[in-house]
């Protein structure tokens, strides 16, 4: 036994605080396998929700009534409703109506995993706001230099992919920066349908071992840490974007 | 190269051209002159399809612009304009504003563009320029490279919306003189301008413009120094 193990079992033995995590291997690895389920869910949802906000906002801006209707009725459903209810809607509504399929032992397996339906529910749930985002940020970018754009023979198209999400992704990196956030601390819903994220990692061991106020605790600073990186992570490219004399 | 014929435009109940008529020959420079609101840089958008028009005609090189299955791409292709606020791209160097266009437009090789656009920054007198960004430029500097980006697209026609109106006096002067130049160099060019010695100077028609109509038009010499109708007369001689 290392000295930090023995340390912490001193720490349980002589003062009732218990941080299984630290000497028991077992919790450990649960808990890390946890903290790397919600890491994941996080970047694969963040990734996805800026790709929603992208083409959402686009789509917004559509000259046909219809797809410009389509992107609000989704906007007002994924923002209206609590995302816990959206994540059973799709786990329970939509799960039980699609098929089962094989996995590679000949089990049946639902098509879409637990997991899977976590990533869909906190893509749209946090999509529908990054489209709110970047069109406050589009429409930051001025007239005029949509104009210029124009008159240089871009179509919409081109001009939205070259100058107005470019420009505009710079002016809605504070919101972003909020959703995003946002979006991390959502994962731990994912908890209520089974997927062995950090918080139910840390509650699968506090109910076992009965530590709830130390893996609180552990849980906690987690996300400090987790939710710290995204936000230092935002920054950064903050930065790397700046653009010199603009906005100076 | 290109015709207005009968031109009308209403913005509401505004209407602010009342069917203008006008042609430039290849080669030419127009001045477009008169009072603010008289349409003059509405005139000059309608001609690259900025501003849509409500009836009338209006023809670039033979494209009739008034349709509405305008190849819109072809037609700036022919036409570039230059605002009055420049309009650079801000978060591209004054070298990559002048390269985007045809690269991404019109798919033009890398290369072949990045070095016509070293030329044309030096054209413009801007050499050294090629890393700056458009916030680190002066007005004037930027007007340029916005000129320069306009001509990496080989327009046949060049617009010029009060190009000068945002610059300080001794800034304006640089940007002239890279319009003369370019003027001198055969480009076809139609300027909505309030700089009349330079109007009166480059000018190979000067249309007077009041309320939505062509009021005078001719020679800049007969126009400036014996205009006949009593608006321009009065016009100029509030300003000269």
């Amino acid at each position: 036994m290392g000295e930090i193990e023995s340390f912490f079992v001193w720490l349980n033995e002589a003062h009732g605080i218990n941080l299984s995590i630290f000497y028991d291997a077992f919790d450990r690895s649960r808990l890390l396998r946890g903290a790397l389920t919600t890491i994941s869910l996080s970047c694969i949802c963040l990734v996805l929700s800026i790709a929603i906000g992208i083409a959402g906002a686009w789509l917004q801006g559509s000259r046909v009534r219809l797809v410009r209707n389509v992107v609000q009725v989704y906007i007002q459903f994924f923002r209206n409703t609590p995302p816990l209810v959206q994540l059973f809607f799709f786990y329970f509504a939509l799960g039980s109506i699609l098929p089962m399929v094989q996995d590679t032992h000949g089990a049946d397996v639902p098509l879409i995993s637990n997991f899977g339906w976590a990533v869909i529910s906190f893509s749209f749930f946090a999509g529908a706001f990054n489209v709110e985002i970047f069109r406050a940020g589009i429409e930051a970018v001025p007239r005029t230099t949509v104009e210029a754009a124009e008159a240089l023979g871009y179509s919409r198209l081109k001009a939205y992919i070259w100058i107005i999400l470019p420009l505009a992704f710079r002016v809605c990196l504070p919101a972003l920066n909020n959703n995003l956030v946002n979006l991390v601390k959502t994962t731990t819903l994912a908890y209520a349908i089974g997927v062995p994220e950090l918080f139910y990692a840390a509650a699968q061991i506090w109910s076992e071992v009965l530590n709830v106020q130390e893996m609180m605790n552990v849980l906690l600073v987690a996300f400090v840490a987790i939710v710290g990186a995204v936000v230092w992570l935002v920054a950064r490219v903050e930065r790397l974007l700046r653009i010199p004399g603009y906005h100076a | 190269m290109v015709a207005l014929k009968d031109v009308r435009k209403s913005f509401g109940p505004l209407e602010v051209l009342k069917g203008v008529s006008l042609s430039v020959m290849k080669g030419e420079v127009a001045c477009i002159i008169g009072p603010s609101g008289s349409g003059k840089s509405t005139l000059i958008r309608c001609i690259n399809a900025l501003t849509p028009i409500d009836s009338g005609s209006i023809k670039v090189e033979g494209q009739e612009v008034n349709t509405p299955d305008l190849d819109k791409l072809t037609l700036r292709r022919k036409v570039g304009i230059i605002f009055q606020q420049y309009n650079l791209f801000p978060h591209k160097t004054a070298l990559q504003n002048i390269m985007m266009a045809p690269i991404q437009v019109l798919k033009q090789d890398r290369q072949e563009v990045e070095s016509r656009a070293r030329n044309l920054l030096k054209r413009v007198g801007l050499e050294g320029k090629e890393s700056g960004y458009p916030g680190e430029l002066s007005g004037g500097q930027q007007q340029r490279v916005a000129i320069a980006r306009s001509l990496a697209m080989n327009p046949d026609v060049m617009l010029f919306d009060e190009v000068t109106a945002a610059l300080d006096p001794e800034t304006v002067k640089e940007v002239l003189v890279t319009i003369k130049e370019l003027a001198r160099d055969g480009m076809t060019c139609i300027i909505v301008t309030h700089e009349m010695a330079f109007a009166r100077e480059l000018a190979d028609q000067v249309y007077f413009t009041d309320k939505g109509v062509i009021v005078e038009h001719g020679r800049p010499d007969a126009f400036f120094s014996n205009p006949q109708d009593p608006r321009s007369r009065q016009f100029l001689n509030r300003i000269l």
